[in-house]
């Protein structure tokens, strides 16, 4: 089962190339291939609006970024034949300076995640915050309206990328190998790039407004965004680079957990919060493609003058609908499927029980990733599609409402007459059943064709998809953070400024985005910077709670900065008593994982249970085997 | 064990049936849209109020559950923490919970097909060949509809008249009690019209011919909104003043029109238009 047992974990390159390979190395070869790119495009001008050379820039600005920061390395060694080391040049480094390089540990490669993801997070609040105060005042008086397109683009494209890798980024990546009982990834430069893929892509959609930002939210619906400026290049490069972040990390996790399991870890013992990520991880891996696919059509659109979307030259705007939302469909599922896996993953931990209905929920989550391929014309429902597609699709969308209510109804029954230990996890995921449950109910009248009619389009729409994005998924990653931040950084989060922070969040949150479904049936469509002057009431209110919204996440960070880098108090290696094998381990967690790999002997929610036995066999090798 | 079970399994159960009623009292308080100006409006609120029916009890017992776990099911934090029943699933439970949501699935699905069933919904994409606006009657709701174009483009919809000429208005105005065939259509990028308190919305797609259907019901004015992100002013891109007026009163109206164009030279009437493939809007 486990041939990597013993022998030398990764190999690499030995030969130190006459430069050396690491992040300043990165962005000097990314700025000269900007530059190359840039005059490239420019020179073979094809059409007027300069995209080829913005395009070229940030292609070659990301792959030499690559290079530079020593993906190169290995395949060269290899072709050239040159000796190959088993570590990768970053993992040489000491300290912090670790974390800034390439390095092929799934621990290191979680925490960089975690920090990236957070940053992200904080960007697109920040876009959030000045979206709310252009509405403060019906009319455009704070943010101009191309400006305020710019921020709604900038900001649903940023916390797209934070939700679609924020969970199994940083917590897939540093605890799937832990809970699998391996040392590794199956494919950890895989693993490594889909992280370095995503610090070029935040940077290109962050330089977008330089070049006049884009107008066409995180859709891109052609043909306005056939017509947008060079802005919208940064969206095409960098939601490319996602969504080839998105299927190489799928690729690897779907690889490690068929293949990599240790003697033990049976499918039935595998941990829920694995199923979340394998479910994902499949979504990822053929949606994404897709999406890429599409997004290189339209690049080719915009510079060499293809018409596959321009209808007046045989192309067609409903061709990048369907692609669009044949991958993001599947995307959304993505955000939620390890969302699901964390919730349902801490609540058998706190309460003290065993999950009910295991098996029920696997098939729940696996339901939902079947499921979500069939449904994404609702997106459609008013876009002039055939009339006889609607049924259908008015059908497989409330089907999806089955394999969900099967997650509520695990839930249930892991709570049932349970002794529920209320930490700050379990609020947050309390919180996230809370507001799933909205987000869900809220769903359904968007799937009936009739009445999204009405609400298609709106902020009732909008209001549906923040409550199940910012109140479940972000709910279940802050659940996640503060139940196995001991682990990762082993500094315990500081218990009272959690509480504090729940409640903070759970309200503000919650008279944020109510008022917003009445601002959606009240006739005011999305993405507008302008609106009656009727509804400035509910506008103004919504702001102030998303002020105070913004403002419980100063609890976090203060929270996370004082307990990581400036409370000297090691956590205990279980804090919360809990059963799973990564609670098991010591804190800090060693280097290698497992000096040998472990045997599992029993399932990781067994509560309760008087005759259980330990979770796994941790001890050294037996003697004489 | 068992007694224990049933005492808390009923006291959720009276604080469900109770909370619902009024949860369901409550619900049928708000006043939910698009209203009765239309056939199709007074629809989609009767099935939007339904739907606030159907969830309200949903709402409620998850609500409830939630709330009375945290609180029933709690324990003081301790040095070793006690462990709960180890109950691994139960088999009728399960069976019976999807069961039940599967029937609400059903229900739901149901009456939305049916409702999408009746021609009045229909939304024909492919019936752009259709020949437009000769009579020059006014439809009634017996006889041929009233075809109007609404023409999207960047930042304002208009209408032409097919019936009537191909008069085109910077304002909708229909007739009240008539069959309305709207076609839907762009001359740049995509847009939506949405007529609020008709409860019509439809993409207007560059070359494409989107046909949906309204009959309106009582006179009236409505607001017309794009809802489709279409550039800097798609915010502003609305229209406060469509109406719907008396039989007598939209044929004065259209014949005003009609004498007011009458030395216009409008593009010859067609089911569509396309757009210059390289005109910089924004």
């Amino acid at each position: 089962m486990s041939p990597e047992v013993g022998a030398p974990m990764i190999q690499s390159s030995e030969r130190r190339v006459v430069i050396p390979t690491n992040l300043i190395t990165g962005i000097v070869l990314a700025a000269f291939g900007y530059w190359v790119g840039v005059n490239l495009g420019n020179s073979y001008l094809l059409i007027d609006d300069l995209n080829t050379g913005v395009l070229l820039g940030y292609v070659f600005a990301s792959v030499l970024f690559l290079v530079g920061i020593g993906f190169a390395n290995y395949p060269l060694a290899r072709l050239f034949g040159w000796p190959v080391t088993p570590q990768s040049a970053g993992d040489e480094y000491k300290g912090a300076w670790r974390y800034f390089n390439l390095s092929l540990d799934h621990k290191v490669i979680g925490i960089q995640y975690l920090v990236a993801m957070l940053m992200a997070m904080l960007f697109g609040g920040i876009g959030a915050m000045l979206i709310r105060t252009n509405l403060l005042t019906p009319d455009q008086t704070i943010v101009a309206p191309d400006k305020y397109l710019t921020l709604v683009s900038m900001h649903s494209v940023m916390m797209v990328f934070v939700a679609s890798a924020a969970i199994v980024g940083p917590f897939g990546n540093f605890f799937v190998p832990y809970m699998i009982g391996t040392n590794r990834m199956a494919f950890p430069r895989l693993e490594a790039l889909s992280f370095w893929l995503v610090p070029p892509a935040i940077i290109i959609l962050l330089a977008a407004p330089i070049f006049g930002g884009f107008p066409t939210g995180w859709t891109g619906y052609a043909p306005l965004s056939e017509q947008a400026g060079q802005g919208y290049d940064s969206y095409i490069v960098g939601f490319t680079l996602i969504g080839i972040a998105l299927c190489v990390s799928g690729i690897n996790m779907l690889t490690t957990i068929i293949a990599l399991r240790a003697p033990g870890m049976t499918w039935t013992r595998l941990p829920i919060f694995v199923w979340g990520v394998f479910s994902a991880s499949i979504l990822g891996t053929f949606a994404a493609p897709i999406l890429a696919a599409g997004l290189v059509m339209q690049g080719l659109d915009r510079t060499i003058n293809t018409s596959f979307f321009i209808s007046s030259n045989g192309g067609s705007p409903y061709l990048w609908q369907n692609l669009f939302w044949f991958f993001g469909h599947p995307e959304v599922y993505i955000f939620i499927l390890p969302a699901f896996g964390i919730v349902l993953e801490l609540i058998p931990h706190f309460a003290r029980k065993p999950l009910w209905g295991y098996r029920t929920a696997v098939v729940g989550l696996l339901g939902v990733t079947l499921l979500s391929w069939f449904v994404w014309q609702h997106h459609l429902f008013v876009s002039g599609i055939a009339p006889a597609l609607r049924p259908f699709y008015m059908f497989s969308t409330e089907m999806i409402s089955i394999p969900t209510g099967i997650v509520f109804l695990v839930a249930f029954g892991t709570l049932w007459r349970a002794k529920i230990s209320m930490t700050v996890p379990m609020l947050f995921c309390l919180g996230f059943l809370f507001n799933f449950l909205i987000g869900g109910l809220s769903g359904v009248f968007l799937s009936d064709v009739p009445s999204d009619v009405t609400l298609h389009g709106s902020y009732f729409s909008m209001a549906h998809f923040h409550y199940t994005i910012v109140g479940g998924e972000i709910f279940a990653i802050i659940a996640a953070i503060y139940y196995w931040f001991p682990k990762m950084t082993g500094r315990m989060l500081n218990n009272t400024l959690g509480k504090i922070h729940f409640w903070w969040m759970m309200i503000s949150f919650n008279l944020a985005f109510m008022p917003l479904f009445a601002v959606g049936i009240l006739d005011m469509p999305r993405r507008v910077s302008t609106y009656l002057p009727s509804l400035q009431g509910l506008n103004d209110w919504v702001s102030i709670w998303a002020y105070i919204l913004f403002s419980s996440m100063l609890f976090f960070a203060v929270n996370i900065i004082w307990s990581w880098f400036f409370n000297p108090k090691l956590a205990p290696s279980d804090p919360w008593q809990a059963r799973s094998i990564e609670w098991q381990l010591p804190t800090p967690l060693p280097k290698r994982n497992f000096e040998r790999i472990p045997t599992f002997t029993s399932g990781p929610y067994d509560y309760g249970d008087p005759n259980r036995r330990p979770v796994a066999d941790l001890g050294p090798e037996p003697a004489s085997a | 064990m068992i007694r224990q079970d049933r005492t808390h399994a009923l006291r959720l159960l009276v604080a469900w049936a109770v909370l619902s009623v009024i949860g369901i009292v409550i619900a049928l308080q708000v006043h939910l849209p698009p209203g009765d100006q239309s056939h199709q409006a007074s629809d989609q609120t009767w099935l939007l109020q339904l739907m606030t029916i159907i969830s309200t009890p949903v709402f409620v017992g998850v609500v409830l559950f939630i709330v009375y776990s945290a609180f029933a099911f709690r324990q003081k934090p301790g040095a070793v923490l006690e462990d709960g029943p180890p109950g691994r699933g139960n088999f009728r439970v399960q069976v019976a919970w999807v069961a039940i949501t599967a029937v609400i699935v059903l229900i739901l699905a149901g009456l939305g097909i049916n409702e999408l069933g009746s021609a009045a919904n229909g939304q024909d994409f492919s019936a752009s060949g259709q020949s437009l606006g000769t009579s020059g009657t006014v439809g009634t709701t017996a006889s041929r509809p009233l075809q109007v174009q609404v023409i999207g483009q960047q930042w304002y919809f208009t209408y032409r008249y097919a019936d009537y000429g191909g008069v085109e208005s910077l304002h909708l105005v229909l007739p009240v009690d008539a069959n309305v065939e709207l076609h839907i259509t762009s001359t740049d990028i995509l847009h939506s019209f949405w007529a609020y308190q008709l409860g019509v919305k439809a993409d207007a797609n560059p070359g494409v011919d989107n046909i949906t259907y309204l009959t309106t019901e009582h006179t009236g004015n409505f607001t017309v909104r794009c809802a489709e992100l279409c550039g800097i002013w798609h915010g502003n891109m609305s229209d406060e003043s469509g109406q719907v007026v008396s039989q007598a009163d939209f044929a004065t109206w259209i014949a005003s029109l009609q004498k007011s164009e009458a030395g216009l030279k409008l593009p010859p009437y067609a089911p569509f238009y396309f757009p210059d493939p390289r005109a910089k809007g924004t």
